[in-house]
């Protein structure tokens, strides 16, 4: 359920756009709902990564992207995945293993693929995505395509060689990429005081003379018009930009988690500042969205979501005797 | 004697070792306030702090590196790397500078650090956190590799890490860590040696790691077929003690090598390829081996199963020599 691309600076909220909006976020709350329960049951297995608490940066940042855009994302991708557009079906039934998943079943939780709508993954090493961005970026350059390769990591990549290399190579070349940190202030049980020496994030960029700017990562529309704001700059072709979302994960790192290091009352102050809720709220209080509407919209969230899992329930296992395909082109 | 599981004799190996040097320390990410990515150093951080029990930031070259610089300046580092895959990203300084330092240097300088990491695949985490790679460590001088497969060994080869004066590479499999097994006595082990875990005639069956389990349940399928197996656990790769192994061919003329890599390349390979050197005249047919297929890890559990050695392929390979 991908939603229309819009050019940026587009003047007032429309009512429709909203409540797209909103409907994602929801489908996407849902589905990772229904996804922690079903990890519990057997259903998926080995890390699964929840993106409860953080659906507005995804939501914001593909409602500005466009079709021939290009998406790197980390292993905390499903919502990355369906906000692009990839079927919320072919998304669980990958987490299922089953060969109607978008990557056959080769992939699981961390590694969403699709190649109809530029999404390069889910990529399971932090940082081993920015890289790949920036090749992609360069592919565009010299070939003179006007797209941006959006790149999205966590906070704690920026400890990483591979962003600082990647920072300097796009900001020396001029590429065309959107890097976009999901700031949700945890690396695992690490905080991000205990791991950076300058915890403004944005800032590094800059010293590499890349455009930056962090933005409230639980606002969908700062985040939509900031990504819209970033990918009209990056294809016109005033080299990388930066942006760090400032937002929070509610749950674990992974369902392994059993959460140590920090303490309820974090959590809680940051559902204060719901995304959906936030979101739905304002809606509401402009006239924009009704109550019977919002609870529609719930159903036809679950809905979505109860349909994925049938999809998933019903998709065939890929034939052991096919495991060794796909590891070179077939002749 | 009580009864402990393997990731508690590695934690009660780095407290012993702890305790009795201040020299030593632990560092990686998430070993301290979230307690290990496997729960490995849970509590550690409550009894040693933060200067002893240091949580990293991602910067696996970064942290290995200076894991090598403290050992230069009289430090004990015991680096640990979350997974081998997270590893690669510090292969240079494990194997361009941990490595190199003492022979480059003529001798004047050794790097006593200890890298632990976790490995292997089973747990459906797919094709970025399933590997093995510690035959890639074991091809390199200057490193030591174990590869502990109980709990006993899980204690006493970390205890005499700690106690090498050169670089140390233990691997972890990480379907290992919540086996157990009896308690033993806070010693370390010699390095080098490997061990018969069942005695038997007919075959012997050689591995090490996370593969000792599923060969010797082979091993007992085998006896039901009154097939009197042999198992060879190696215990280090580098140093590769093939005293035991040659020792264990010259009484039942046959060898099946199992691990989990991958085959080309495998640690496997080296093992027979040593057989062939050392022990050809005792063969009584070809040596064969049983890896991981040729496949980066599938996630879904039917395509993970098939690519990883599985105990019935181990029968049938043993019931092919004879
Ligand atoms: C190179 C590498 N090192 C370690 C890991 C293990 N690991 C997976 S996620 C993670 C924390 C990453 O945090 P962050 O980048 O902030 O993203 P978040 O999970 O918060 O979305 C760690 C340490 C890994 N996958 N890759």
């Amino acid at each position: 359920m991908s939603i229309a691309h819009r050019p940026p600076h587009e003047p007032a909220l429309d009512r429709e756009h909203a409540h797209e909006l909103l409907a994602q976020m929801l489908v996407i709350r849902h589905f990772e709902e229904k996804a922690a329960e079903l990890y519990s049951g057997g259903k998926i297995r080995g890390f699964l990564h929840l993106y409860i608490g953080e659906e507005a940066v995804a939501v914001g940042a593909m409602a500005a992207l466009a079709p021939e855009d290009a998406i790197v994302a980390t292993y905390r991708e499903h919502g990355q995945a369906i906000a692009r557009g990839v079927p919320a079906a072919s998304v669980m039934a990958e987490m299922y293993g089953k060969a109607n998943g978008c990557s056959r079943g080769r992939g699981g939780s961390m590694h969403m693929f699709d190649a109809e709508r530029r999404f390069y993954g889910g990529q399971g090493i932090v940082a081993g995505g920015l890289p790949l961005a920036v090749g992609l970026a360069l592919a565009d350059r010299m070939q003179a395509r006007p797209r941006a390769t959006v790149c999205f990591f966590g906070e704690g990549a920026v400890a990483e060689g591979e962003f600082h290399e990647s920072m300097n190579l796009a900001a020396l070349w001029k590429l065309p990429v959107l890097f976009l940190c999901e700031n949700n202030l945890y690396a695992m049980g690490t905080a991000l005081a205990r791991s950076e020496s300058e915890t403004d994030i944005h800032l590094k960029a800059q010293n590499y003379r890349v455009q930056s700017e962090w933005v409230d990562g639980m606002d969908v529309l700062a985040v939509e018009a900031a990504v819209a704001r970033a990918a009209a700059s990056v294809r016109r072709g005033d080299g990388p930009y930066f942006l760090e979302a400032r937002t929070f994960r509610y749950r674990a790192h992974s369902m392994a988690d059993p959460e140590l290091y920090r303490g309820k009352d974090e959590v809680t102050e940051w559902k204060k500042r719901d995304p959906i809720a936030s979101f739905a709220a304002r809606l509401q209080s402009e006239g924009l969205l009704t109550e019977a509407e919002l609870e529609a919209l719930d159903t036809e969230a679950w809905r979505e979501v109860d349909w994925a899992v049938e999809e998933a329930e019903r998709g065939e296992w890929e034939p052991v005797e096919h495991l060794e395909r796909d590891v070179h082109t077939a002749p | 004697m009580s009864k402990i599981t393997y990731r508690e004799a590695i934690r009660a190996a780095m407290r012993e070792a702890m305790r009795a040097d201040p020299r030593v320390f632990l560092m990686g990410e998430d070993v301290g306030r979230y307690g290990g990515a496997f729960a490995v150093s849970l509590g550690l951080l409550d009894e040693f702090g933060p200067e002893r029990i240091r949580d990293t930031p991602l910067s696996e070259s970064g942290f290995l590196g200076a894991g090598i610089g403290a050992a230069l300046g009289g430090m004990r580092p015991i680096v640990e790397i979350m997974t081998v895959n997270f590893s690669l990203l510090a292969l240079d300084q494990l194997v361009n500078h941990a490595a190199t330092l003492r022979h480059m240097s003529g001798g004047q300088f050794s790097v006593p650090m200890v890298v632990r990491m976790a490995s292997g695949g089973g747990r459906g985490m797919a094709a970025q956190h399933s590997h093995s790679f510690e035959g890639w460590y074991a091809h390199v001088p200057g490193i030591k590799v174990l590869t502990p497969a109980t709990v006993a060994d899980a204690k006493g080869l970390l205890l005499a890490a700690l106690e090498e004066p050169d670089p140390v590479v233990v691997l972890e499999h990480a379907t290992l860590y919540p086996v157990e097994g009896d308690d033993t006595p806070d010693a370390p082990m010699e390095i080098g040696l490997a061990a018969v875990r069942r005695p038997g005639a007919r075959v012997s069956l050689v591995t090490y790691g996370g593969s000792l389990p599923k060969t010797l349940k082979a091993a007992d399928e085998l006896a039901k077929e009154g097939v009197d197996a042999e198992v060879v656990d190696l215990r280090t790769l580098r140093p590769l003690d093939m005293d035991t192994v040659v020792g264990s061919i010259a009484k039942t003329h046959r060898a099946v090598v199992v691990d989990e890599m991958w085959k080309t390349g495998s640690f496997a390979g080296e093992v027979m390829a040593r057989i062939m050197e050392l022990a050809f005249d005792e063969l009584d047919a070809p040596v064969v081996r049983v890896c991981s297929r040729e496949v980066p890890m599938p996630y879904a559990k039917h395509l993970e199963e098939a690519a990883l050695p599985q105990v019935g392929q181990i029968v049938a390979a043993a019931k092919g020599l004879l």
